[in-house]
């Protein structure tokens, strides 16, 4: 099958390395060949924190600069910072809602404008696909299901061969009782801002 | 039950690299596990921490990684399958037992877990362990997938008791930490004793034995030799005359360059997956049918090197290159991209790389480092020292999470080499300098190999302050337990010593508890210690928050806001603090309620009493 390319980007603690862990199960439910890579330790305490997910005939499990199939951005400004992953053809999802970084509240350096942003990332890349995923999260009333609207969104775009009932499949087991019917939620309105 | 232990031979899931390797080591039967923890290798010993709770596996997180090797050296010389596990640099730790557990060997099978970090994720360097191998004459493999880290481990339980000989496994962050598909085999029972038979002539390494022993050493390091001959985990792929030789992560590069390249019928590939003591005959016999080799190795040129010793021993002309071609260098991991650009430079293949979009015309951005979290306590300590303390005062630091003061606006952290440093160099910045020394160090930091250094500063009549940040847990590699926690809330019984005892047995007079989140408290224990002419201890105790949630031990507390109409807008709360809960609307100061954890600093902090618990 054609290999597909995913660089997840978030800020420690908005949950992508669930997010690309489900997919990864997701994929090999499947029986799509999959890697998934990760970062632990000392960059998630409040950095910035990258996974990656690759599909097919592939054993690497990084994505290299101007690599990336799809770029799924949990933040404007890390989505911004990643673009050095992206070519042409890349998609790249992103969440809209700014989450500024303490050296900016501390005067180094200001915030770029989301608006301009997004002005910027999509004139560049292959398409753009951009909502504020945060406000899903509290509208189904799970601040932490960021990383599902993501994921809805993710599977919404038909970039990648993973279907929505295998990835809710995946979530029904992997989420805790209490959050699942949320988490669906969040995924569905995130497919719905892809579609 | 615990995931890796489901019994389902043939069962295909995906696993973490550090799980494949924990349930291998499950499906040899191990029955010991030690470690000290570190990135990238702390997922391992997690799962057998949770698995001997309902399992006969015995497992320990022992004070550091000397300890956990010898305590490993007594299992497996007794007759017990034993898994020791350990980062790059935890290797140095151990490494004295280690050269001489080479020459006594081990009965049952010993397999130490060995994860090395190029690019330096988490890691204060990015040595090459490979030379360890070299360095013991123990054998070493080098899987290059979660499906070989599961086998692999296995199966180097079987090697290590056929040799007598402790196996070295490596793997790197890009192993230790990917997912990938890992088909199961049967789990092993476990034995849970074994007798020790007396061998002094093998087993005490004095200089009449340990000559012997050397000896012997160099005889299973030549059995080990004809192993690795043979083995599976050594292959040439492909019978092309291009040749690349590549090991570990970096197999995975070359793989797929190969295939993205369209040359897999040009190429041959040696795979070195049991990569020490390096398959001679084999690496000659592939040398001899390539018209040119290339070396995909990442940090040091060792195979690189090796491979021109052996062609110019075996008259073999056909060139050798690694390091120099493309971006091969001896820094940093390598990359899929990279290292497709460097194979089609090096055999003239032509390709177009991807291009990357044009960065040239975005805005600077803002850098977002990692920072202590919200609530943490060394933020409030770090802050009650710098009070006191000033700028000029040289603050040695150690391992853990505080390392981020070196951050500003904390920026109190200016020398740290490896665990255990603060204290040690503390001795020798305040005996060359005339400047005031406060060192800082985590509790584990401290009982893993702070405790000798605070050993020597109070025999040898140092001057200076220990700040000893005691959280309650091992934190930065994922909360594991050390002698000082108190693991009743954990559901295990350990003996927890009291560090305030520790050192106060060890004759430091001048000893200080704190709790960080009363200020105005901390900052009279910090002033004391300015007073005092000899060595200050000061332990400031205040659980991890994150620890402190996921064990059901986290007080809650209300947040926090900023009252607006008493605010004068002085900033020393976010100027000072950099609380990631702070944030500035417009040119106000504003707190994340779902941040917040209502640690009070801040409100403390403010000249203004501007910051107040939220009403509900």
């Amino acid at each position: 099958m054609e290999t597909k390319r995913l660089v997840f980007i978030a800020v420690g603690g908005q949950g992508n390395l669930l997010a690309s862990r489900l997919l990864g199960e997701a994929a090999l439910s499947m029986n799509i060949p999959t890697v998934v890579s990760e970062i632990h330790g000392m960059a998630q305490r409040g950095g910035i924190v990258e996974s990656a997910v690759l599909m097919g005939d592939v054993t690497s499990p990084i994505v290299s600069g101007a690599e990336a199939d799809v770029l799924i951005g949990f933040e404007p400004l890390e989505t911004l910072r990643a673009l050095g992953k992206c070519n042409g053809d890349t998609v790249v999802i992103t969440n809209t809602h700014p989450l500024p970084p303490f050296t900016v509240a501390i005067g180094q350096g200001a915030y770029p404008s989301p608006e301009k942003s997004l002005e910027l990332i999509g004139a560049k890349v292959g398409k753009l696909i951009s909502f504020d995923g945060n406000a899903i999260a509290e509208e189904v009333g799970n601040p932490l299901s960021l990383n599902m609207v993501m994921l809805g969104a993710l599977i919404g775009s038909g970039t990648i061969p993973v279907g929505a009932e295998e990835m809710k499949k995946v979530i029904a087991i992997s989420t805790k009782k209490a959050f699942l019917e949320s988490n669906l939620k969040a995924f569905d309105m995130g497919m719905a801002k892809a579609n | 039950m615990h995931k890796l232990l489901i019994d389902a031979p043939g069962e295909e899931v995906l696993l973490l690299g550090n799980e494949a390797i924990a349930r291998g080591a499950l499906e040899a039967g191990v029955s010991f596990a030690t470690c000290y923890p570190g990135t990238p290798s702390s997922e391992i010993p997690e799962n057998f921490f949770r698995i001997s709770m309902e399992s006969d596996l015995y497992f320990e997180y022992s004070t550091n990684e000397k300890v956990a090797l010898e305590v490993g050296a007594g299992a497996a010389v007794a007759g017990l399958r034993t898994i020791v596990t350990m980062k790059h640099v935890g290797l140095n730790v151990a490494s004295d037992p280690l050269m001489t557990l080479a020459y006594v060997g081990v009965k049952g099978g010993m397999v130490i877990i060995n994860a090395d970090d190029p690019s330096l994720f988490s890691s204060q360097n990015e040595q090459d362990n490979r030379y360890y191998a070299r360095l013991s004459s123990l054998p070493m493999l080098e899987p290059t997938n979660t499906q070989e880290m599961k086998d692999m481990t296995a199966e180097a339980f079987g090697l290590s008791e056929e040799l007598g000989l402790p196996v070295i496994i490596r793997t790197t962050t890009r192993l230790a930490h990917i997912r990938g598909a890992v088909r199961l085999g049967e789990l092993k029972p476990i034995q849970t004793s074994a007798h020790f038979e007396k061998s002094p002539f093998h087993f005490v390494a004095v200089p009449a034995v340990a000559r012997n022993l050397h000896k012997l050493l160099l005889e299973k390091y030549d059995q080990a030799s004809e192993k690795s001959e043979q083995g599976p985990y050594n292959q040439v792929i492909g019978d092309g005359k291009w040749g690349i030789v590549a090991n570990g992560a970096a197999f995975n590069y070359v793989k797929d360059a190969v295939s993205d390249l369209g040359i897999g019928d040009k190429v041959s590939i040696l795979k070195l997956g049991f990569s020490w003591p390096m398959p001679k005959g084999l690496c000659a016999d592939f040398l001899k049918g390539r018209d040119k080799v290339l070396v995909v190795e990442e940090l040091e040129p060792i195979n690189e090197d090796a491979l021109r010793a052996l062609a110019q021993e075996k008259g073999i002309s056909a060139p050798i290159q690694g390091k120099g071609v493309g971006a091969f260098s001896r820094l940093y991991e390598y990359d899929p991209g990279m290292v497709r650009k460097a194979v089609a430079g090096y055999f003239d293949v032509d390709y177009e790389p991807s291009v990357v979009v044009n960065t040239s015309d975005l805005p600077a951005l803002p850098g977002r480092p990692p920072n202590l979290c919200a609530g943490c306590p060394h933020r409030a300590t770090y802050y009650a020292v710098k009070q006191v303390y000033g700028t000029d005062t040289v603050y040695p630091t150690d391992i853990g999470c505080y390392t981020l003061g070196l951050l500003p606006p904390i920026s109190m952290a200016d020398f740290v080499i490896c665990m255990g440093s603060s204290v040690s160099s503390g001795c020798g910045f305040s005996r060359a300098t005339d400047q005031k020394v406060v060192s800082f160090i985590g509790d584990s930091t401290f009982f893993h190999s702070g405790i000798t250094g605070l050993v020597n500063a109070i025999h040898n009549n140092h001057k200076f302050t220990l700040v000893i940040l005691d959280n309650g847990t091992t934190a930065m590699t994922g909360h594991q337990i050390h002698p000082g926690v108190d693991t009743t809330p954990l559901g295990v019984e350990r003996t927890r010593i009291s560090i305030e005892n520790l050192v106060r047995g060890l004759g430091v007079e001048d000893v200080h508890v704190v709790k960080p989140f009363k200020l105005k408290k901390t900052i009279e224990a910090v002033k004391a210690t300015m007073e005092y002419d000899g060595i200050s201890v000061i332990i400031s105790q205040e659980l991890c928050p994150l620890f402190a949630k996921a064990t059901g031990q986290f007080k809650k507390s209300k947040p926090f806001y900023v009252n607006q109409k008493k605010c004068k807008n002085h900033r020393d709360c976010i100027n000072l603090l950099a609380c990631p809960a702070m944030y500035l609307d417009g040119e106000q100061v504003e707190i994340d309620k779902n941040l917040c954890v209502g640690c009070s600093i801040c409100a403390q902090v403010c000249p203004e009493n501007a910051i107040l618990p939220l009403k509900e």
